[in-house]
C-alpha cells in the first residue's frame, strides 16, 4: 500500500516536485552551520538543591532535613568535586561529567525575582528583563543572525512551539505521530483550501516537511497509540521523544536548533530524596539524555545542550515534604562540544543570612550569561547581535567563558 | 447502524432561513452547530443564547449500572488508598478503577458536548472549569476531576463569582491539587505537635490565577498570609456532606493581615478574605480579560475588556450578567474573529456537525471515548488534565503548531472515512456552517471523491477550524 510517507520519501529522493514540497525544499540550501544547539526547558521549577546537592556545605544536612541525600548506601549521591554532587538518579549525566561533557551551574536564575511559574517561564523563554517585556522567544530571535530562519532549521519537540522558539522567524514542530495517514490527493486539496490562510498553510507545509524527514530518519518509532501514550506521557518515559528528535537532528540537512519542553518538576508535596517522585522524574530525564546521545551518533560531538528552569525552590522543605517556589537554582550544559567537568557557582552557603529573602537560593549568575555563551562561543552569533536583537538590555551580562572545546 | 444526515437535502433560501448572526451564535458562543441549530438561532440569536442560561446547565449522564461517585464518597476511599502504599498490587488495581472512572466521566462529558441543546451553557462550564484548573495529570486528582466540574462548576456558572470561588476552593479536588489539604498553621495545635507547616501553593494560585491576576497587587507576605488563612481547610473523611471540612486544630491562630486588611482567625477569616478577593477591581479586570479572550478575540479591544470589567464590578460578580455583556458586545459579532477552536472544541464541533446520535460514548471497553481523548491529546489538549494550574491556553497560536494542525487534518480525514457513503455532503456543510461556509470550501467539497472526503475537507477548512 502506498502511504503518504512513502510518497513523500520518494518525492524527496528523486527531487520530484509535488504541490507542497517545492517551496520548502529550497529552504535547505546553504544551512550555515553544522553545530547543534538544544535547549531543554525544565518547566515547573526544578529543585536545584535536589539535582545538584551541595553535600560539602556544613549546613546542607540540617537545612534540607528529610530531603538531604545520603553520601553512602543504595541511593548515594554522585560526588563531583568534593563539594557538589549529582542526584543518585543522574547516572548517565555522571558519566558525561566524567567524560568532561557536563558543566553544572548553581545559584543561577533569570532576572525574575517573584515566584509565579507563568511569569517566571515567560522571562526564561522571552529572555526579557521582566515578565511580558518581550513577546517573542530569545531562541527565535537568534535564528535570524544564525541564518536559520527558514522554517525547517529550528525544531520544537512539541505539538506547538513553546514561547522560547515562537516569534517572527519560522520554526517547525514534531512529535512521534500515530494518526492514520491521509492520502496525498486529500492533503493537496486541503492545502489549496488554505491558500488565503497563511497561518494554517505554513503550519501544514512545515509539518509535512518535518514528517518526511522524520520518516526518512526513523524506522523504529512507536507504532500505535498505546506505545505512544507510554512514550511521552507527562510523567512517563522520555526516551522515545529524545531518541526520535536525536535522529532528526543527526540528519545532514536536519534542524540545527531544537527545544524540548519537559514538565513535572513542581514538587510541592512528597518530593522524596534518593528515591521518590522527583527521583523518578530525574531518572526519566537522565535516560532521555542518554538515548539522545546515542541517536545523535557522531553529531553528539557538535552538540551543546542547555537545561534550564524558571526558578529554583525553597531551601528548606515546606510543611508537606516538598518545596515551594524559590529564586535561584541549578542549570546544566552538556554535549560533546562542551568543555565540562566544572561546577560554576558563587557559593555563599545556606545560612539564612546568605539566602534570598531568608529562604531561597541567592541569584548570583544570570541565566542569560549561559545562553549567551552557547549562542556566541558555540553557534557563532556575534556579540553585537547578542546585545542587540537577541537579549536586548542585557549589556551588563557578559557571556560565561571557557565552556566549549576549541 | 447509525445513518447520519438521513433525509437531509439542500434547501432553497426561502425554506432555510439562516442568518450570519445565527451562525456566529452557534459557532462562537456555542459548540458548533448541530443539524438545524443555525436555523433555530437565526431568528433572535441573543435571545437564543441567553435562554440557555435560565436554569442550571445539564449534568452529564452516567451509564446504567456505572454511576459516578460523589467527592464526599470518594474522599474516605482515597485517604484509605493513600495508606495502602505497601501493597503495590492492590494499589495498582485501585488506580486502574479510578482511571476508568475518569475516562467514563470524560465520556459522558464529551457526549453531552456532542448533543446538548444548551451549547452556550456548556461553553461557560468549560471556560470556568479551565479557569479553576484541577488536573487529572496529577494522580491524586484523577478520580476527582469529573466530580469537580459536576459539583463545583456546573451549579454555579449562572450565579455569583464569589459562590463559584468558594465552591471551588472548598472542593476536595482543588484542596488536593494545590496541596492545601495538608497545609498546617505552623503555630496551630497540629503544627506544633507534628512539626509540619504551611504549604503556599493554593494561597498563591488563588490570588495569581483565580482572582487578582499576577499583577493584581500582592506580595510574597500576602501569599503566606493567604496560605495561613486557608489552613485547616481540608477533607472530610466521614463520607458525608460535600467532602470539605474545616479543622480548627490545624488553623493558624490569631488575626492575619492580608493586603493591608486584618482578618479574624478561624474559618470565617478565610471566607471573608476570599469574598474580598472576589470583589476586588483587579479580579474584575483579570476575569474580564480572560472572558474577552475566550469569547471575542485573541487580542480583544480595551473597550471590550473595560465593558466586561465594569459589568463584573457593578453586578457584584453576577456571572449570568457577565455572559450577557459578552453577548451584547458588538465586537463579538464580527465575522472572522480568527480564533482557532481548541482540540476539545474542534472534536466536539465535528461530532455536532455530523449529528452524533447518542447521548453516551460508551461501549464495553470505553474504546470510543479513549479514541476521542487520544485524538485531542495528539492535537495538544487532554481534557481536564492541563499541565499546570494555569489551565489550557486560550489563544489561537497554542493550537496552530505544524504538528497539531496536521493531526487535526488527519483526524478529520479519519472521521470522514468512517461515515457511510451516499449522502449529500454539501447539504451538511450548508446546514452546519450556514453563511460561514466559504465558496472555495463548497467548491472543493463538490469535487471530492466521496461524501466522506467532502466532510473531511469541510472539517479541515479554515472556517471550521475557527470559531
Amino acid at each position: 500500500m502506498t502511504t503518504r510517507r512513502s510518497i513523500l520519501k520518494t518525492a524527496l529522493a528523486a527531487g520530484a516536485l509535488s504541490v507542497w514540497d517545492a517551496p520548502i525544499r529550497l529552504a535547505f540550501a546553504n544551512v550555515p552551520t553544522d553545530k547543534r544547539f538544544v535547549v531543554v526547558i525544565l518547566r515547573g521549577a526544578l529543585d536545584g538543591l535536589a539535582a545538584v546537592p551541595p553535600h560539602g556545605d556544613p549546613d546542607y544536612k540540617s537545612v534540607r532535613g528529610a530531603l538531604a541525600l545520603d553520601k553512602t548506601g543504595t541511593n548515594a549521591l554522585h560526588d563531583l568535586d568534593g563539594h557538589f554532587g549529582l542526584h543518585p538518579a543522574l547516572i548517565n549525566m555522571k558519566a558525561m561529567w566524567d567524560a568532561k561533557e557536563l558543566a553544572v551551574f548553581h545559584n543561577i536564575s533569570s532576572p525574575y525575582r517573584d515566584r509565579s511559574h507563568f511569569d517566571g517561564q515567560n522571562v526564561l523563554e522571552t529572555g526579557g528583563t521582566g515578565p511580558h517585556v518581550l513577546s517573542d522567544g530569545w531562541l527565535n530571535r537568534a535564528l535570524m543572525p544564525l541564518g536559520l530562519a527558514n522554517g525547517e532549521s529550528a525544531l520544537a519537540v512539541a505539538s506547538t512551539p513553546p514561547l522560547m522558539l515562537a516569534g517572527s522567524s519560522k520554526a517547525t514542530s514534531w512529535m512521534p505521530e500515530v494518526m492514520p495517514e491521509p492520502d496525498k490527493a486529500f492533503l493537496s486539496r486541503v492545502r489549496s483550501l488554505y491558500a488565503q490562510d497563511p497561518v494554517l498553510q505554513s503550519a501544514l507545509d512545515r509539518a509535512l516537511e518535518t514528517e518526511a524527514q522524520a520518516d526518512a530518519a526513523m524506522d523504529d518509532k512507536p507504532k500505535n497509540a498505546s506505545d505512544m501514550a507510554k512514550g511521552y506521557g507527562a510523567y512517563g518515559d522520555l526516551t522515545p521523544l529524545f531518541k526520535g528528535a536525536g535522529k532528526l537532528l543527526a540528519g545532514e540537512e536536519g534542524p540545527r536548533v531544537a527545544v524540548f519542553d519537559v514538565s513535572g518538576w513542581d514538587t510541592h508535596v512528597n518530593e522524596g530524596a534518593g528515591d521518590g517522585q522527583l527521583a523518578r522524574r530525574l531518572r526519566a530525564l537522565d535516560q532521555g539524555l542518554d538515548a539522545f546521545k546515542a541517536s545523535l551518533g557522531p553529531t553528539w560531538d557538535k552538540t551543546a545542550i542547555v537545561m534550564a528552569t524558571e526558578f529554583g525552590r525553597t531551601v528548606k522543605p515546606n510543611g508537606n515534604g516538598g518545596t515551594d517556589h524559590g529564586t535561584a537554582g541549578a542549570a546544566f550544559l552538556l554535549g560533546g562540544a562542551v568543555q565540562g567537568g566544572v561546577v560554576k557557582a558563587e557559593w555563599v552557603g545556606l545560612e539564612p543570612a546568605a539566602l534570598q529573602d531568608g529562604r531561597d537560593q541567592p541569584p548570583r549568575t544570570d541565566q542569560r550569561a549561559l545562553f549567551k555563551a552557547a549562542l556566541t562561543d558555540h553557534m557563532g552569533v556575534s556579540r553585537r547581535d547578542l546585545e542587540g536583537s537577541v537579549f536586548p538590555d542585557s549589556g551588563a551580562i557578559g557571556p560565561l567563558s571557557g565552556l566549549f572545546r576549541a | 447502524m447509525w445513518l447520519p444526515f438521513k433525509g437531509l437535502t439542500r434547501k432553497s433560501q426561502a425554506e432555510a432561513f439562516m442568518s450570519l448572526e445565527g451562525a456566529i451564535a452557534a459557532h462562537r458562543f456555542g459548540l458548533g452547530a448541530r443539524p438545524g441549530e443555525i436555523e433555530a438561532a437565526s431568528g433572535s440569536p441573543r435571545t437564543w443564547l441567553m435562554g440557555q442560561l435560565d436554569s442550571a446547565p445539564p449534568q452529564p449522564q452516567p451509564l446504567e449500572g456505572q454511576p459516578f461517585q460523589s467527592s464526599a464518597a470518594l474522599v474516605p476511599e482515597v485517604l484509605q488508598y493513600r495508606k495502602m502504599s505497601a501493597d503495590q498490587k492492590k494499589l495498582l488495581e485501585v488506580f486502574k478503577a479510578y482511571l476508568q472512572l475518569y475516562v467514563r466521566e470524560m465520556g459522558a462529558r464529551f457526549a453531552l458536548g456532542f448533543t446538548t441543546d444548551k451549547p452556550f451553557a456548556e461553553r461557560l462550564v468549560w471556560f470556568w472549569t479551565n479557569h479553576f484548573t484541577v488536573s487529572a495529570q496529577n494522580p491524586r486528582d484523577i478520580m476527582f476531576a469529573g466530580a469537580f466540574e459536576r459539583e463545583a462548576i456546573r451549579p454555579n456558572i449562572n450565579g455569583r463569582f464569589e459562590d463559584l470561588l468558594l465552591a471551588v476552593v472548598r472542593h476536595p479536588a482543588m484542596l488536593l491539587y494545590l496541596d492545601n489539604a495538608q497545609s498546617l498553621g505552623p503555630d496551630s495545635m497540629a503544627g506544633l505537635v507534628t512539626g509540619k507547616g504551611l504549604n503556599e501553593n493554593l494561597g498563591r494560585e488563588l490570588m495569581e490565577l483565580h482572582t487578582l491576576g499576577v499583577d493584581g497587587g500582592y506580595t510574597q507576605a500576602d501569599v503566606i498570609a493567604m496560605a495561613k488563612l486557608l489552613t485547616g481547610w481540608s477533607l472530610d473523611a466521614s463520607g458525608s456532606g460535600t467532602g470539605f471540612q474545616y479543622y480548627p486544630a490545624r488553623h493558624e491562630p490569631g488575626p492575619i493581615v492580608l493586603r493591608g486588611k486584618t482578618y479574624p482567625g478561624g474559618e470565617e477569616g478565610g471566607i471573608a478574605a476570599i469574598k474580598d478577593l472576589a470583589h476586588d477591581p483587579a479580579t474584575a479586570r483579570h476575569i474580564a480579560r480572560k472572558f474577552a479572550v475566550h469569547f471575542i478575540a485573541d487580542n480583544p479591544s480595551s473597550a471590550s475588556v473595560e465593558r466586561l470589567q465594569k459589568n463584573f464590578l457593578q453586578s457584584g460578580g453576577d456571572l449570568r450578567a457577565l455572559a450577557e455583556a459578552a453577548v451584547n458586545d458588538p465586537a463579538a459579532w464580527q465575522p472572522d474573529s480568527g480564533k482557532m477552536r481548541s482540540p476539545v472544541e474542534y472534536v466536539t464541533a465535528s461530532m455536532r456537525l455530523v449529528g452524533w446520535p447518542r447521548t453516551t460514548l460508551a461501549d464495553d471497553k470505553d474504546k470510543q471515548v479513549k479514541g476521542i481523548m487520544a485524538a485531542t491529546r495528539l492535537m495538544g489538549e487532554f481534557p481536564l488534565a492541563a499541565p499546570s494550574p494555569k489551565g489550557w491556553p486560550d489563544q489561537s497560536d497554542a493550537w496552530s503548531g505544524p504538528d497539531a494542525v496536521l493531526n487535526r487534518i488527519e483526524w478529520a480525514r479519519e472521521l470522514g472515512n468512517r461515515l457511510p457513503n451516499g449522502f449529500d455532503a454539501v447539504a451538511v456543510g450548508e446546514s452546519g456552517l450556514g453563511p460561514l461556509l466559504r465558496p472555495a470550501t463548497r467548491a472543493a467539497m463538490s469535487k471530492a471523491a466521496s461524501s466522506g472526503e467532502a466532510i473531511a475537507l469541510l472539517l479541515a477548512s479554515p472556517e471550521f477550524q475557527r470559531r
